[in-house]
């Protein structure tokens, strides 16, 4: 049986912009960068993924949702594997899943990820995402979400969730 | 057993540990912002605890699942040390006791990154992300206790005076990290303990505080001779699966 492996593939991504963050459900599993690889293995189909932080409770839930779209759509053997390396960083989060986040009310990642290290370290200056005011302040490195911090409009008087950069 | 099963174990251990005493403050931290930020080091910490019971459980080759591991031995069989078990006092206690880990954690996984296990040296590459926020997390709160109020000073003078005799352990190899270290699955502690008295040295410094004399200290942790505070999380953190095997969530 001769498969067009490009077209297959192709399908198969389709499907997986169909699994959301469990979390942050306005993006897709390819906005975030998780989904790694697709592949043809001998007797199934094999959807690697990584978390992005290590104790990232949607990860077993975005396992079963990869498997059950696809048994759906006749992907009968489906494996999950994951990986924790290459580390994930929000230098894999797509535009459009950038975009989808400020729509949603949570900042995107400003800029590349970079070192961590600078004690007391002035914050990204970082726009509201209500009244888009750059006249905000970090309330905290950690926030909703592990991959979040929270910051507080000055202007609006609004806190929102940060997606920091990782 | 293996040692480089125990030496795996010594690492998830301690992560589950301090992971599992950290999630003590959820609801109860001083002020939201912190209570979060504990409570999102304990989920990094735990989830780091799950890869490293994986691996420990590959290496082993009996099929247990990273959950028999976590909640299914006996006190003995943990292999974390003192410092991680020991209960959260004040926030003071907390931060001082997080920042001594932070700074060994930190250091102990930049070596791991040289490990000659691959998974160990992804797990050491994804979970350093996560320390390094850790670390200037304890360490910006211990210079701001530290160099604030007079109470909040007293009270960081008094966790570094229960807590220090605590620190020694982290860099005295037992025979699964000397083995470790020799075979190149682990790392020289000698070297570790170099950058964590740096770290200490450094931001003891900023906060206006005393770095103690070496003096006497307390070991036992990794060879499974706990202190009692051991008992009464692992009674706390077993008895769901003990009282209902196999429940997942």
């Amino acid at each position: 049986m001769v498969i067009d492996r490009a077209s297959e593939k192709k399908k198969i991504y389709a499907l997986l912009e169909q699994v959301c963050d469990p979390e942050i459900p306005v993006l897709s599993i390819l906005d975030l960068g998780i989904v790694r690889d697709v592949s043809f293995q001998e007797d199934h189909l094999e959807i690697t993924i990584t978390p992005t932080y290590t104790g990232c409770p949607a990860m077993d839930m975005i396992e079963v949702e990869i498997k059950a779209i696809l048994q759906e759509n006749n992907y009968e053997k489906v494996k999950v594997k994951t990986i924790l390396s290459p580390a994930w960083t929000t230098d894999w989060l797509t535009e459009s899943g950038k975009e989808k986040l400020l729509a949603y009310g949570i900042a995107p990642p400003k800029g590349k990820a970079k070192s961590k290290r600078a004690l007391f370290a002035e914050a990204d200056e970082i726009a509201c995402p209500q009244c888009k005011s750059e006249n905000t302040e970090m309330v905290s490195q950690f926030g909703s979400t592990a991959c979040k911090a929270q910051y507080r409009c000055k202007d609006c008087q609004e806190p929102f969730d940060y997606f920091k950069c990782h | 057993m293996d040692t480089s099963v125990a030496y795996i174990l010594h690492l998830a251990d301690n992560a589950l540990i301090l992971g599992q005493r950290l999630s003590e403050w959820c609801g109860h931290g001083p002020i939201l912002e912190q209570d979060m930020a504990m409570t999102n080091i304990s989920l990094d910490l735990v989830g780091q605890s799950r890869s490293l019971f994986q691996l420990a459980s590959d290496l082993e080759g009996m099929g247990k699942s990273e959950d028999d591991l976590a909640f299914l031995r006996v006190g003995i069989d943990y292999k974390n040390c003192l410092l991680v078990e020991q209960p959260n006092g004040d926030f003071a206690l907390t931060i001082v006791r997080q920042f001594f880990y932070d700074a060994y954690n930190y250091h102990n996984y930049q070596a791991l990154l040289k490990s000659n296990n691959e998974q160990l040296r992804a797990i050491a590459e994804k979970s350093l992300k996560e320390i390094t926020y850790h670390l200037k997390w304890s360490s910006e709160w211990v210079i701001r206790l530290g160099d604030g109020t007079e109470e909040s000073s007293l009270r960081v003078k008094n966790a570094i005076l229960s807590l220090w005799k605590y620190t020694g352990e982290l860099f005295t190899p037992v025979d699964y990290e000397i083995e470790a270290a020799r075979s190149g699955l682990g790392v020289d502690l000698e070297k570790i303990e170099i950058l964590w008295a740096e770290e200490v040295n450094k931001i003891f410094d900023l906060a206006g505080l005393k770095v103690p004399e070496r003096g006497w200290m307390q070991k036992g942790g990794k060879k499974g001779a706990h202190t009692e505070h051991l008992g009464f999380i692992l009674a706390d953190m077993q008895y769901l699966q003990r009282t209902y095997p196999g429940q997942k969530w």
